[in-house]
């Protein structure tokens, strides 16, 4: 049931030029990030045969184009997510799926699936260009399925995100600018770390940036996994509790 | 061999301060059409919401085909096809992609999913429309759209929130005897502002008032015609009107206007007309004068006019 849920969703994406849209002007964008990060290399290849452990063609493209590839799907995040509960609501279609025998569990973990399918599609995507690399030299793949996973778990955290504003309001609009105001804000928390005051700490623990980081560099680190899978969990969560509260209590 | 399809006992719903279902009880049988009355905001749309399992009552207890609604909520919503007062269509589907997924949605089995959804076209004239857009149909292909996934799993109850909005007056002779026909193996709840519909297709009337239900009557109660006014050409003594066969009472209310009274009255409309022809009184009109849907529903709804403006919201 939840994959009935989820195929529509995604399929709904496709049927008007939206979906089109995103996944052409991302490959757009990134393939000049990634021509400019190949110029670059070239321009350092020289330098770097006389440098010991030398960062490889792994480091120098793959990583800082996922990272970039992360700004890019954070800003995409809110224009897919927004539609998910928000338009359901407004059109009243959200009362065919809670007339119908399903659980509330079972139609947010449907929408959040329909829309996570999306971005699995666009990360597919962004990582064919660095992959056309293997035809020329060789990738580190260990770093590369590293920083495949770093984007897969910011995507599944922006869509958690997301979806749970979306589920807030009855406006796509509204829940699309607090998703953006919400993940800039967990993006770029971390700068008060950088500052000696007390809590910086706390503030990189919270910060997706910081948990990203490592997994550009190939290193997977638990508490980086934890964090993006309680994120996800906490407001996917809370996005249930909100479509049952609305049952409640209007 | 009638059984209960829904049995729902003093329903109550708050919205914030507003109470706007204040203990209704509602029943409905197999082969029953319950209409729904009442003025906008009187909480017909609620009740509905609440017999779906789309809000929660406050207060109450609702079970489906012996099944409560609140503990088994799943089973009991098998049951169940609801029309919302808006219809619940995704635009960007194809007519038979929306309808398939509705089927999906209620437990379809795979192997009948194109037999029921065929079979549900047909029923409310879509044949050839299979293939549209949602969003490119008028308004009122949209609207058997919406009944069409409504009854596409062929539930036992069927609830429709003003199913007749907003269609032609052909489309909606139509669906009337869409309903009637469906009525006869399904129970079915519909509520609607338009009178006439509900005397022409259901065989109970509910109405509501400020979330209270003030009337609940079979149609056959309802039609029973125990008071007659007639209209006379010659002035004719009360006394005199006593001698009709199954009189009871008479009185006189102007110059050649009557009300005459006794059981039953809708059995002997005939012998009544022949004993004015036969005793030369000049019978100009005859006509129930009382149990008049509108009459009734009129006087129900309106006896507090600004009770109209404050009833809760939909």
């Amino acid at each position: 049931m939840i994959l009935h849920i989820a195929l529509r969703e995604f399929r709904s994406l496709f049927l008007s030029p939206l979906g089109w849209v995103i996944m052409g002007g991302l490959q757009i964008i990134l393939a000049w990030k990634f021509l400019g990060f190949i110029e670059y290399f070239y321009t350092l290849q020289a330098d770097l045969i006389n440098i010991k452990n030398a960062p490889g063609v792994t480091d120098l493209i793959v990583a800082p184009l996922f990272d970039f590839s992360k700004i890019l799907l954070l800003m995409i995040a809110p224009l897919i997510t927004m539609r998910l509960l928000s338009e359901e609501k407004q059109n009243g279609t959200l009362q065919l799926l809670l007339s119908s025998p399903i659980s509330m569990t079972q139609i947010v973990l449907g929408k959040y699936l329909g829309a996570l399918l999306f971005f699995i599609l666009l990360i597919l995507q962004i990582s064919l260009m660095p992959l056309s690399l293997i035809v020329a030299t060789d990738l580190d793949m260990g770093k590369f399925a590293a920083g495949m996973l770093g984007q897969l778990l910011n995507v599944a955290a922006f869509t958690a995100l997301g979806l749970y504003m979306s589920s807030l309001s009855k406006q796509a609009v509204t829940a699309a600018a607090s998703t953006y105001g919400l993940l800039i804000m967990f993006w770029i928390i971390n700068i008060a770390s950088t500052s000696d005051a007390t809590g910086g700490n706390f503030f990189n623990y919270i910060s997706m940036t910081h948990h990203s980081l490592q997994m550009l560099r190939g290193i997977v680190y638990g508490s980086d996994l934890a964090y993006f899978i309680l994120f996800s969990l906490g407001f996917i969560l809370l996005s249930i509790r909100q479509l049952d509260a609305q049952r409640l209590q209007h | 061999m009638s059984s209960t399809l829904i049995n729902a006992q003093h329903l109550h719903r708050y919205y914030a301060d507003t109470h706007a279902v204040n203990d209704i009880s509602i029943e409905l049988k197999q082969g029953d059409i319950l209409g729904l009355l009442g003025p906008n905001g009187a909480g017909k749309s609620t009740c509905m919401q609440m017999l779906c399992g789309v809000l929660a009552p406050s207060a109450g207890k609702i079970e489906i085909n012996g099944i409560d609604l609140l503990d088994q909520a799943n089973l009991a919503k098998q049951h169940i096809g609801y029309l919302p007062d808006k219809p619940p269509l995704y635009s960007e589907l194809t007519v038979d992609e929306y309808l398939n997924y509705a089927a999906r949605l209620r437990h379809t089995e795979k192997n009948k999913l194109n037999d029921y959804r065929e079979q549900a076209k047909q029923r409310c004239g879509l044949d050839k429309h299979g293939k549209r857009l949602i969003g490119n149909l008028s308004k009122g292909y949209q609207q058997r759209v919406g009944i069409a996934q409504a009854i596409i799993h062929h539930p036992k109850i069927i609830i429709l929130d003003e199913p007749t909005v907003g269609l032609d007056p052909i489309q909606m002779r139509e669906i009337r005897s869409l309903i009637t026909e469906l009525g006869e193996h399904h129970g079915i709840i519909l509520s609607t502002h338009i009178l006439p519909e509900v005397q022409a297709v259901c065989t109970r009337v509910q109405i509501i008032r400020q979330g209270r239900s003030v009337f609940n009557k079979s149609m056959a109660e309802l039609q029973q015609i125990n008071q007659l006014a007639l209209r006379l050409h010659e002035n004719v003594q009360t006394d005199a009107l006593l001698n009709i066969p199954g009189i009871q009472s008479a009185e006189q209310t102007t110059s050649g206007r009557y009300l005459i009274s006794g059981d039953h009255l809708h059995d002997s409309l005939a012998s009544i007309s022949e004993y004015c022809v036969k005793q030369n009184w000049g019978l100009l009109e005859m006509s129930p004068a009382e149990n008049n849907l509108e009459q009734i529903f009129i006087q129900l709804t309106s006896s507090e006019t600004g009770a109209y403006a404050n009833a809760g919201t939909e």
